[in-house]
């Protein structure tokens, strides 16, 4: 059964198991599994590196939708963002909000890290990735994209943040 | 978001995830993971709070200079704000909503055209 007790992690899959079974699903959602694990390291020091960041939020306008409501990957410039974003994701509701972009696309904390001399620069652009039900499609069409995107703007690293 | 990080580290590029999910990041499997132990959608602090933010997208920097190998995870310092029920509550399911989450299935799958589900109202 489901346990959280205390301060241990929350125990995400187990709980969406129970909630889609709950809804009447008969059928689990298999989330990833791997055993190996791609590991790859900084060509340059950080202090010089350019980082990226991609985030899972889409735009305000929903443009990053197809006409079957499949989100495709999409992107923005650092410079600027979009005032709002759409964030209809599986975050909580009943504990906080993604009104702040802070929280889940960091570009004025990551321009903090620059000035500091943490990184060397922030890309120029942000990226939106389309994590969809499908591990197929974020691997063969999703993520082989962002990967061109980020060699576009010579790109040493990437921050993930997932909502 | 763990897929796209093993695409681009196979493609030679270090990433960091931030995320809150511990298990299903760590399920998957990435090469660096920064773990907020936060609701879901704040993985990078809390809302408005600059300094946490700041500091939280430090330490996950850092992490593409110090980590040494793969399922590398650091827990941030942080916590999340005085709210003791907010693990318990995520999507729970009690015994007294059986029949509203059932309501709430039958009426996303007609609407994505799915199957019904045996036994809903109408299906024999």
């Amino acid at each position: 059964m489901d346990q959280a007790p205390g301060n241990a992690p929350v125990p995400y899959m187990e709980r969406t198991r129970i909630y889609y079974r709950a809804l009447g699903y008969e059928n689990d959602y298999v989330w990833a599994h791997f055993d190996d694990v791609p590991f790859a390291r900084l060509a340059k020091p950080l202090a010089r590196a350019t980082v990226a960041l991609i985030t899972t939020a889409d735009p305000p306008d929903r443009s990053s939708r197809d006409a079957r409501g499949r989100r495709h990957v999409w992107s923005g410039e650092v410079a600027a963002p979009p005032a709002t974003f759409d964030t209809d994701r599986a975050w909580d509701r009943e504990a906080t909000h993604t009104d702040d972009r802070e929280t889940f696309l960091p570009i004025d904390a990551t321009r903090k890290a620059v000035a500091k001399g943490v990184i060397g620069k922030l890309a120029a652009h942000f990226h939106g990735a389309a994590t969809d039900y499908s591990h197929r499609k974020t691997l063969e069409e999703d993520a082989p994209e962002l990967l061109q995107r980020l060699r576009k703007d010579e790109v040493d690293a990437a921050l993930l943040t997932a909502l | 978001m763990s897929l796209v990080s093993r695409v681009l580290e196979a493609a030679g590029i270090p990433t960091v995830v931030i995320g809150s999910a511990r298990d299903i990041v760590e399920h998957c499997g990435v090469a660096r993971f920064w773990f907020s132990d936060f609701p879901l959608g704040n993985p990078c602090g809390h809302p408005w709070d600059r300094d946490m933010q700041a500091a939280t997208i430090e330490g996950a920097l850092k992490l593409l200079e110090t980590a040494t190998g793969p399922r590398t995870t650091v827990r941030s310092p942080f916590e999340w704000k005085p709210d003791p029920g907010w693990r318990e509550r995520y999507n729970r399911v009690r015994p007294e909503d059986r029949e509203k989450l059932l309501a709430i299935g039958d009426a996303r799958r007609a609407k994505r055209g799915q199957a019904p589900r045996k036994g809903a109202p109408g299906i024999s």
